[in-house]
């Protein structure tokens, strides 16, 4: 036994697409996972680590789901490769186990077809089998294994029930096979399709008897879900409430940690001695780490909806509202989520684009999705709303919270145009097929769903960290050095690399209102949107005292014109300043050409806007 | 050639019941007659490509088909049941699949 002992046996997950295949592989890894990226690609890779009950360790792999090994997409492609064994960076999977839902069998018994010419030894898990055995499904279990030539075991992610019986298979699987065997898998043709369809469905009219209570559920639930007229309304109040909460939920936690991370800069400040050291942690550090975690609790709470709609099967419902409205602006139904995504922040957006299987379908989207008012935004748009717009209320309605409304709302708008624009000048032409399975609805699992937070949460920080932080640090260095001369009035940052740049431009921005502490502040604000918030405050030489943003939105107001406040809104609808999500377009589109591209439509769109809306607002008397 | 008109988008006389499916409406069911790739347009995919596509996704000649949901622009995309999956597609793929639909029932 202990030969086995020394290298952990490798499995990974396989199947369809909402069978339950993160659920169980959630159940059998908890939170002991990793997630990463495949080597070269940007697919996301998620391993987790267990022991069986025969005392061997194994890493377990969750595959993308998939109908086919026949690849169409980046995902699907790290999925067939993987299972091949020939994905680079990757070890063959010692034993695969492919996830079924057991009341939907009928689509994944041609994928086990597949899976049965690749020659590697595999287990089938029927997994959510109570609610099989609830609608009164009987499954011949002995026959379908005989026909598949696979053991197989009933599972209840959710319940984490069959768990000890899946990983005995594993452990069997791995002593009584030496390795794979022939593999005789290739890419089918159509004729070769139909004849695996044929014999899926002969072993499934031999092993499994329809339900005696099937699920109707589903199909009266999407009789007003699915409706023409309701079903938009209740989507649109659904995303309506969605981002209500992430405003009102989340500024308390944002303000608890901006508060606490402010006061921490300011202890440093009164008991270190003042001098380079004292203003590097507290300016620098601090206020670097700070600047990541306050974008936690949108993040997290848009991403809790997002999951919450995706475990219960309404994702696709929305795609399917959404396509007609989406495909008018030229994007695909798919890009809906995406899109959604990045309204929390642009990065998981674009990384999730690889949903998208066409090339076009999927570059369009990367382009206008920084254009949905990521959480990034929020700052600033608190700060100059709470400076300029009264709290007065028109029609019960708060116009503050009106005016945020509005630049939501352009965002989305100009989002349609410019693919709109894109897809009618530059890429004309055909279209990619619309085409996705509409699951059973489901409630959703708590557990599941607080696990799948907690690792969006790790990325987040494992990336913005790795991001924001350095460029945090170099902004410090930027608007610290050099020191301005001895006797000098007026703030340091006045002196400094980043005031001379700032100083330098600004007679571009003058003509959109832009005075030259604005244009300094957004050097800074290049490492992130928010950062402009912070760089505002050293520039007015208010932010540094007690980290509060109210003391800096007086300062603003007696600085500002209402017209130069209501084009800063303008320019940041568009605001190209992101590093990270340039360098994450760099990354998914593998060539400078679409960030260049992306950062240089969005500064025109945005320097146009702000002038637009400066000169408009002069003219009507706001100047 | 015949198979041109099956898989066009013009609606046929309402006593033709082998049409495509793209021309179907809600409530409308049906059997998959057959399944080809073309849609009688350029499509972003190939003709093998798409074809394969919906056999995967278990339109398959013989499965039962109904017409769930339509959306409301254009009536597109539509929901269908085929068989006992649910699958969501647009009128433009609908087109490549044929499909004989069951008479009235008064």
């Amino acid at each position: 036994m202990t030969d086995t002992a020394i290298r952990p046996a490798r499995v990974a997950l396989v199947g369809n697409p909402n069978s339950g295949k993160t659920a169980l592989f959630n159940a059998l890894t908890g939170a002991r996972q990793k997630v990463a990226n495949y080597a070269g690609v940007t697919v996301e890779r998620k391993e987790g680590q267990l022991v069986t009950p025969g005392g061997r360790s194994v890493s377990v792999l969750d595959l993308p789901g998939t109908y086919s090994l026949r690849a169409r997409s980046p995902d699907e492609v790290v999925t067939r490769d993987a299972v091949l064994g020939r994905l680079a960076g990757e070890t063959a999977p010692d034993v695969l186990i492919c996830v079924a839902d057991a009341t939907n069998l009928r689509l994944v018994l041609r994928l086990v077809l597949e899976l049965k010419q690749v020659g590697r030894p595999f287990v089938l898990a029927l997994n959510m089998f109570d609610i099989a055995q609830r609608q009164g499904l009987r499954i011949d279990l002995e026959q379908l294994g005989r026909e598949i030539g696979a053991p197989i075991v009933t599972t209840v992610a959710t319940r984490k029930r069959g768990l000890d019986e899946l990983l005995t298979q594993v452990d069997t699987l791995t002593f009584t096979h030496s390795g794979a065997g022939d593999n005789s898998w290739r890419e089918p043709n159509a004729a070769e399709i139909r004849a695996a369809h044929a014999e899926a469905q002969r072993i499934f009219k031999t092993c499994v008897r329809p339900p005696e209570r099937p699920d109707t559920v589903t199909g009266k639930i999407d009789s007003v879900l699915l409706h023409p007229v309701a079903g938009l309304a209740i989507l649109f109040t659904l995303l309506f409430v969605m981002f209500q909460a992430v405003f009102t939920w989340a500024t308390i936690p944002a303000d608890a940690i901006d508060g606490g991370f402010a006061a921490f800069g300011a202890f440093v400040t009164a008991h270190l001695p003042e001098g380079l050291l004292s203003s590097f942690i507290a300016d620098g550090l601090i206020a670097g780490v700070g600047s990541v975690l306050v974008f936690l609790p949108p993040i997290l709470i848009l991403f809790f909806f997002i999951l919450l709609l995706e475990d219960s099967g309404y994702m696709t419902r929305a795609a399917f509202l959404m396509d007609k409205i989406m495909g008018g602006a030229g994007l695909h139904g798919r890009a809906f989520i995406p899109l959604l995504s990045s309204f929390a922040c642009a990065i998981p957006g674009i990384m999730s684009t690889r949903v998208i299987d066409n090339k076009q379908d999927r570059l369009t989207t990367i382009l206008v999705a920084p254009l949905m008012t990521c959480s990034a935004r929020i700052p600033v748009y608190t700060l100059i709303i709470g400076a300029f717009i009264p709290r007065t209320t028109v029609h019960g309605l708060s116009l503050q919270g009106l005016v945020m409304f509005g630049l939501y709302a352009a965002g989305i708008i100009f989002a349609l145009l410019v693919s709109f624009i894109i897809r009618r000048i530059f890429w004309r032409g055909t279209v990619e097929p619309f085409m996705m399975e509409l699951p059973t609805y489901r409630w959703p699992e708590p557990r599941n769903l607080l696990l799948n937070l907690w690792t969006r949460a790790k990325i987040f920080l494992n990336r913005a960290g790795r991001i924001i932080m350095p460029l945090m640090v170099l902004v410090w260095v930027l608007s610290t050095f050099p020191y301005p001369p001895e006797g000098a009035t007026g703030p340091a940052i006045d002196y400094s690399i980043a005031g001379r740049l700032g100083h330098f431009l600004a007679p571009i921005m003058h003509p959109i209102g832009f005075n030259w502490q604005m244009t300094v502040a957004l050097i800074p604000g290049m490492a992130a949107r928010e950062v402009a918030v912070a760089a505002l405050g050293t520039v007015y030489a208010v932010g540094g005292a007690d980290g509060s943003t109210d003391a800096l939105s007086a300062t603003l107001n007696s600085q500002w014109s209402l017209a130069t406040a209501l084009a800063f809104l303008a320019w940041y609808v568009f605001a190209p300043q992101c590093m990270p999500t340039l360098g994450v377009v760099k990354r998914e589109t593998n060539s400078w050409i679409w960030p260049t591209v992306m950062f240089v439509y969005m500064v025109s769109l945005a320097y146009l806007a702000a002038f637009i809306v400066y000169h408009v607002a002069v003219a009507l008397g706001a100047g | 050639m015949s198979d041109a008109v099956l898989t066009a988008d013009t609606p046929v006389a309402s006593d033709a019941s082998i049409r495509a499916l793209s021309t179907a409406g809600r409530g409308d069911k049906g059997v998959i007659v057959a399944v080809r790739g073309e849609t009688g347009a350029p499509e972003a995919v190939a003709a093998e490509e798409l074809e394969r596509r919906l056999l995967e996704m278990g339109f398959v000649e013989g499965a039962r088909i109904e017409i769930l949901q339509e959306g409301l622009f254009g009536r597109d995309p539509i929901a269908v049941r085929v068989d006992d999956t649910r699958v969501a597609l647009r009128r433009r793929e609908a087109r490549a699949v044929t499909v004989q639909f069951d008479g009235k029932t008064l």
